[in-house]
């Protein structure tokens, strides 16, 4: 590597926040991100960087006031381990398992995904599709921003310069059902070509007899198919108060097929992209039926 | 700069380096280990796997800020060495594996292999196809000579699934 940035690695959040507020100092969490593209020299190196490796406020797995709470730092493979992750949310456990292969989940953390803002990032549909939400910290005190207003624009976070992504919250919901699917070239270390996450909880049917619930608080979220991580709201409303029956996936794969804009690039191709997340969107509507 | 200590194949070192330096050109260039080899540079091949307090990691990701305190294991560490003695090193279990099933070819994964497959086994992971797929998923052979790796490892893992 030709380029070696300063780096700070402080021992406590109060030390890094410090660090923050003297100037913009790109982070550095488990380092599959920032360091390919230091290597690869993409983009105009960081000429100082706080190491966060090791702030141990950062870590940890927990259920509080309601919700699954994440320390940044939570790596993927402490999500897989995680007997209370597969207990309250088993869809972020598939997810994490999908990412990359052993080297990359020892040391990819849900914090770098979330602020990577990598638009294939794979946990953050899943996190869109369960309304998390992000606690933020600074020298100037804390902040919770929802995952829906968090990715802006391509590659853009809602963190002002001296802010670090703290924690990752994830309501807890009797009844919720979330589904995951990841599509790629290979099961192991592929950059996403459509990466999808759906929630709902089933309401009370309209007829005692009837077969399906009808799908309430239905929640869709995409990756690889937009510049940030979306939800196709588009699509929720026309799975809004529905049972999953073979009528309600063909409209709801007509409709996402109809709301998804996604671009053609050295991964797939936006007809690609399109036809694959309307028929997974089918399938996973299908599988739920169970027709 | 700035001072670094941590452990190699049990050996103490101490470092005065760049922070952001990569731990795999610490070994290759500060520290002269060239079995750790570099393949992609991005994390994708996993031919610089090393096992950062057991766990494997590619070694072109982890920056030596992040390797303070650390226990680092590299191939040099898998074959031991009668002190004092004359003799070769004794290749360790996994390594004789790949000698009689043939898991080489031309060698270029064949550090990280024996690595992913060593966390594998230490884990206690057992001659189960699926899992040691899983396993080295991250590691690409250019030969495509999976079939004797994972052959390898099961059998050093306790015994062959075709038996």
């Amino acid at each position: 590597m030709g380029i070696e940035p300063s780096v700070t690695s402080p021992r406590l959040l109060h030390d890094a926040y410090a660090i923050l507020a003297e100037r913009p100092v790109r982070p550095i969490a488990g380092g599959t991100d920032l360091m390919v593209a230091l290597t690869a020299e993409l983009g105009e190196p960081p000429d100082q960087i706080v190491d966060l490796w090791g702030l141990d406020e950062l870590r940890g797995i927990t259920v509080d006031s309601g919700a699954l709470s994440l320390g940044a730092l939570t790596t993927y493979t402490e999500i897989r381990r995680s007997a209370v992750c597969r207990e309250h949310l088993p869809v972020l456990v598939e997810a994490a398992a999908t990412i990359g292969a052993a080297q990359i989940q020892n040391r990819g953390t849900l914090g770098g995904n979330v602020a990577n803002a990598s638009p294939a990032g794979d946990t953050l549909p899943v996190l869109l599709a369960a309304d998390a939400t992000f606690v933020l910290g600074s020298i100037r005190g804390e902040r919770t921003v929802a995952s829906s207003e968090f990715w802006p624009a391509y590659r853009r976070t809602a963190l002002a310069p001296d802010e670090l992504l703290l924690r990752i919250r994830i309501p807890l919901l009797a009844g919720r059902e979330m589904r995951f699917r990841k599509v790629g070239t290979r099961r192991a270390q592929s950059i996403s070509k459509v990466v999808m996450a759906l929630g709902w909880r089933d309401g009370e049917p309209a007829e005692p007899r009837s077969v399906a619930a009808p799908w309430t608080e239905v929640r869709l979220a995409l990756g690889s198919v937009a510049a940030t991580p979306i939800r196709a709201r588009a699509t929720e409303a026309a799975l809004e108060g529905r049972p999953p029956t073979p009528e309600t996936a063909d409209q709801a794969a007509e409709a996402l097929a109809a709301e998804l804009h996604p671009i053609d690039d050295v991964r797939s191709t936006a007809e690609y992209r399109r036809i694959v997340a309307a028929r997974v969107l089918h399938r996973l509507i299908r599988e739920a039926g169970g027709w | 700069m700035a001072i670094y200590r941590f452990t190699v194949n049990e050996s103490p070192i101490v470092v005065d380096l760049p922070g952001m330096r990569r731990l795999l050109d610490v070994l290759r260039e500060d520290l002269a280990l060239t079995g750790t080899k570099e393949g992609c540079g991005e994390g994708e091949c996993g031919a610089c796997t090393v096992l950062l307090d057991g766990t494997p990691v590619d070694a072109c990701l982890v920056p030596i800020c992040q390797v303070e305190g650390c226990i680092v294991e590299t191939v040099e560490g898998l074959a031991s060495t009668e002190p004092g003695s004359d003799l070769p090193p004794t290749l360790d279990r996994l390594q004789a594996a790949f000698l009689k099933t043939g898991g080489a070819q031309c060698g270029i994964c064949t550090p990280g292999m024996l690595m992913a497959g060593r966390a594998y086994i230490d884990a206690g992971g057992g001659p189960d196809d699926d899992a040691i797929r899983e396993a080295i998923a991250g590691n690409l052979c250019r030969c495509t000579g999976y079939t004797k790796i994972i052959e390898a490892i099961a059998l050093a893992s306790g015994q062959d699934p075709a038996a």
